[in-house]
């Protein structure tokens, strides 16, 4: 009876490591998809946006910290790092768009495809320039508490991610299903030469999605200052990378499946590091993502038209 | 007209040529190459060996040169970024060895670049001297690769007793970068040697993650519920606070060792307090130093405003080595693969050389027998001289 209670417990703990780890991937991998939903290519520089915003987010909130710690609460610090870092970012997620995306719009797909290599590349090497390749570590925005919970370790920093990643996926639903400007994304995702004729540019839709993943990203990347606190220019790669793996495998296009791929993959991830020798990881868990993909080419809520049209 | 223009291009041309230095003294100058991360994954282990090599340059140029036999040589640095990286560390030391002419290099500093570079100075029979790199594959059976430093299997015994001698623990679990040389080498020796102590199973967890991992959490959870008394990491300085903070956030109370890649400055200020309490061993420590090696760490910090790490230290040490080893050669000729072959053999037969990270004897593989030193970082967050250990 013992040994089943630590069992569960051990399987929980897990649970809750899995569910911050995926909470990264599904924040980020919603960019990819937004992206792919209007503009039917994805935006390989997403996850070097995502390091970007987390650099932007590291100055505002050492800036923040310099200048209110003594007077204002905690919280209201973290919430204006939040929301100045999300616009800020934002106007990256535009530059993309405009000086990378634009120009190449009627080019042939692989030629914009690689446009978010190559961004992604200039942002890592002019970080490196800028900021030298010394490692930053990112300020704790809120002191670190642990509790312990029927013997599963908790963090407060743990729990506020979960959540916040939440909301911000809510946020969006409402969003993309409720507003004006969420119809025009649907809309542009649908059918992208017959909705500019009714009067909606791309040259506006495009620049919005582009910029609010990369306010998501922005978000992310605070939070992932928070779990991991040491920055590097290169830092967006490997989680850019498989984030766009949880972007494919939710359904090209999808942000549901997005959000729940990437929560899925951090379930893989953890998971089979728990079974398995964790040298094995990687490997097994992404023969499992290859499995997946062999019977669901489409993801899982990978629409009928999207697969047809291009890359 | 004609005759007086031919005539005067004629003597402008002699003039010219018994002006120019090639027909006065020729001159010598005595290149060092350095292979060095100065960007990439540890661009700080770059920038201490840079600073180290600096250091000496100017003590050289202070002496208006380097003497060989009765002579004295200018000296220039080449110094080489391989940012972090196996193929360019290889590349450097070609062009270094290739195109610029060095008499010896210093560097690579981590096994990941100094096993592969290793080869390329070995095969052109040109002296490389790796201040850091603790593999031992870096020097085998290559006559012209010598290390600054001792051995990934020396450091994993040192360890294990430490542990034993210090907790009189029984239980241990590892946490290290499979794909990574260094941590992957030292994890193996570590487990090998604990197990001898404590039997079979005595490494109750055996956890790895691969380069650029940032989320141990899984592992940790392993590690945490097997029941280990000391977590063994042999990790370097952007994993280690990571790995401690999460390690402490899933409940893990017992000490966390590791080995001297954790030496570098930024360990402690990425990671904090968090940090503070905690073993490793390493080559040399700051605090609590004597003679030469607090000579040079003060006059380091001086210039650079913070304390050496143990690879500007061992760096220093592998450039007097080196310099030694060219003074020994007695004749510089000219003739750079004659000069190369000299120093390769005044360097193998130096004896009880004092270097300020402790006395070196080559042995036959050009590894150095020296003493490790354990230390412990202090609740200032300074690197603390704990306890010596030597073979």
């Amino acid at each position: 009876m013992e040994a089943l209670i630590e069992l569960v417990q051990y399987i929980l703990q897990n649970v809750i490591n899995a569910l911050q780890r995926g909470s990264f991937y599904a924040v980020i991998s919603i960019g990819y998809s937004m992206v792919y939903g209007v503009l039917m290519l994805f935006n390989f520089a997403h996850g070097d946006i995502f390091m970007v915003g987390t650099y932007i987010g590291f100055g505002i909130a050492t800036l923040f910290l310099a200048l209110f710690a003594g007077f204002l609460p905690g919280p209201l610090i973290f919430l204006a790092t939040v929301i100045v870092t999300m616009f800020l970012a934002s106007w990256v997620g535009v530059f993309v768009e405009v000086a990378g995306y634009r120009p190449l719009r009627s080019a042939p797909r692989a030629s914009a495809a690689i446009t978010g290599l190559m961004i992604g590349i200039i942002f890592e090497t002019g970080i490196l320039i800028l900021l030298g390749a010394k490692r930053l570590s990112f300020p704790p925005l809120m002191e670190s508490v642990s509790y312990k919970v029927w013997g599963i370790y908790l963090t407060n920093v743990k729990v506020i991610i979960i959540i916040i990643s939440l909301l911000l996926m809510l946020a969006l639903h409402t969003f993309i299903q409720k507003t004006k400007w969420g119809m025009a994304m649907r809309a542009m995702s649908y059918d992208f030469l017959a909705v500019p004729l009714m009067g909606v540019s791309i040259n506006v839709i495009a620049p919005l999605t582009f910029a609010v993943g990369a306010g998501l990203a922005a978000v992310a990347g605070i939070l992932y200052g928070q779990a991991y606190p040491i920055l590097d220019p290169y830092m967006g790669v490997i989680i850019g990378w498989k984030a766009f793996v949880a972007a494919i495998l939710g359904g090209r296009g999808s942000i549901k499946g997005a959000a729940l791929a990437g929560y899925l993959l951090g379930f893989i991830e953890i998971f089979v590091a728990t079974i398995f020798p964790s040298t094995l990881r990687d490997l097994i868990a992404y023969s499992i993502i290859l499995l997946i993909l062999t019977y669901r080419p489409r993801g899982f809520f990978g629409m009928e038209h999207s697969t047809k049209l291009r890359l | 007209m004609r005759k007086i223009t031919v005539l005067i291009i004629v003597a402008l041309a002699f003039a010219l040529a018994f002006s120019s230095p090639a027909f006065s003294a020729r001159k010598t100058v005595i290149k060092i190459g350095i292979n060095a991360p100065m960007t990439g994954d540890i661009p700080k282990v770059g920038e201490g060996s840079k600073y180290a090599a600096l250091l000496w340059l100017e003590d050289i140029e202070k002496a208006g040169g380097l003497e060989v036999g009765g002579k004295k040589y200018e000296v220039e640095l080449v110094i080489e970024d391989n940012e972090s990286k196996a193929e360019s560390a290889v590349k450097a030391n070609m062009k270094m060895i290739t195109q610029d002419d060095v008499l010896a290099i210093v560097g690579p500093q981590s096994s990941k670049q100094a096993v592969p570079a290793g080869e390329v100075a070995n095969k052109y029979k040109t002296v490389m001297i790796s201040p850091w790199s603790t593999n031992p594959a870096t020097t085998m059976d290559r006559p012209y690769v010598f290390r600054g430093c001792f051995l990934d299997p020396f450091q994993g015994p040192v360890v294990a007793n430490f542990i034993t001698e210090e907790f009189g623990y029984t239980k241990a679990a590892v946490l290290y970068d499979v794909a990574s040389d260094y941590p992957k080498g030292l994890a193996e020796v570590f487990k090998a040697a604990w197990e001898k102590k404590h039997g079979a199973g005595s490494v109750v967890a055996y956890e790895s993650f691969t380069t650029k991992d940032t989320d141990f959490s899984s592992q940790l959870t392993k590690i945490v519920k097997s029941g280990a008394q000391v977590l063994f990491t042999p990790q370097y300085y952007n994993e280690v606070p990571l790995i401690v903070q999460q390690a402490k956030d899933l409940g893990w109370k017992g000490p966390i060792v590791g080995s001297d890649s954790w030496g570098s400055a930024e360990t402690v200020e990425l990671c904090g307090e968090a940090c503070y309490g905690l073993y490793f061993s390493s080559h040399y420590a700051a605090a609590g130093a004597k003679g030469a090696t607090k000579a040079f760490i003060d006059r380091y910090t001086e210039n650079y405003g913070y304390i050496p790490d143990d690879v500007a230290a061992l760096t220093w040490d592998a450039l007097k080595l080196a310099q030694q080893a060219i003074q020994d050669s007695g004749k510089i000729t000219g003739r750079i693969e004659k000069d190369r072959a000299a120093v390769r053999d005044s360097l193998a037969k130096i004896k009880n050389f004092a270097g300020i990270t402790g006395n070196m004897t080559f042995t036959e593989e050009g590894d150095p027998i020296k003493c490790a030193v354990i230390v412990k970082i202090n609740d200032n967050g300074e690197y603390e001289f704990y306890k010596s250990s030597c073979p």
